[in-house]
């Protein structure tokens, strides 16, 4: 920008990733982010089935009988997981906001007790909605 | 060529009087969101694979057809809140920031209402 002044020209842009180690605490941060921006996405197959539902006994079927397709069970697992993490993650996030578990190590395994919570959680629920 | 620092640009236009607005919208419906998750996934394993009418029957209940409707409310307002801020974040053009937000914003609230009257006509209707 030619009215900047010089100072905030070339102004590095922080933070520089690529000289970070990856850990527990950026890469969850990330997929925090990751995770919300998809369920929004996501959201818009539960209005689908909704709006179905509402529509036609045919047209309802026609979209039940995508959810139970290969690319469907994928979608909803994948969705599955999204959603178990980013509600998990986001209770973590509440109790930051009351100023609890801001700590180093607290913070390291209230992350790795919610990856294993939101794995075990679509797991389960995977069966529970595959078993015949 | 301006000689006045970016402290002197912003001294006197004042606050927005709306600072913690954003953040508190996104808290209150995260917690709203977590009974309402828990309770939409729990009812959502059960009616897997089921038929139209059994999704029918399951909304003609009014407390079931209001936790629904809450729940899409709390959901899109949510997630228009967290698109705002990511948009925010990584879009640095002026046009593009603002056309995308107000994208999110609309699509929001037409996904919103379509989720919504789905749900009260499936409620009332059957």
């Amino acid at each position: 920008m030619a009215s900047d002044p010089p100072a905030r020209r070339d102004r590095p842009l922080s933070p520089h990733l690529q000289v970070y180690k990856p850990q527990w605490t950026s890469v969850l941060s990330i997929l925090h982010r990751v995770t919300g921006v998809a369920l929004a996405a996501g959201t818009l197959l539960l209005v689908w089935w909704l709006a179905a539902a509402a529509s036609s006994a045919e047209y309802f079927a026609y979209v039940q009988g995508f959810m139970a397709s290969g690319p469907g069970i994928v979608l909803l697992i994948g969705w599955a997981f999204a959603l178990y993490y980013h509600l998990c993650n986001g209770i973590r996030h509440l109790f930051w906001d009351a100023g609890i578990g801001l700590e180093l190590g607290p913070a390291r395994l209230s992350g790795m007790v919610v990856v294993a919570a939101a794995s075990a959680l679509t797991v389960l629920s995977a069966v529970i909605a595959l078993a015949p | 060529m301006s000689f006045r620092t970016p402290l002197g640009r912003v001294r006197g236009l004042g606050s927005a009087k709306d600072g913690t607005h954003h953040w508190w919208a996104q808290r209150l419906t995260a917690i709203a969101l977590v009974p309402l998750t828990v309770w939409f996934v729990v009812s959502i394993l059960m009616l897997a694979g089921a038929e139209r009418t059994a999704i029918s029957e399951w909304l003609a209940n009014p407390v079931t057809a209001g936790l629904l409707v809450m729940l899409i409310v709390a959901t899109f307002h949510h997630g228009q809140l967290g698109l705002q801020v990511v948009i925010e974040d990584y879009v640095h053009t002026e046009a593009w920031k603002i056309g995308l937000i107000v994208f999110v914003k609309f699509a929001a609230l037409l996904f919103g209402g379509i989720g919504i009257v789905s749900v009260l006509k499936l409620a009332f209707a059957g």
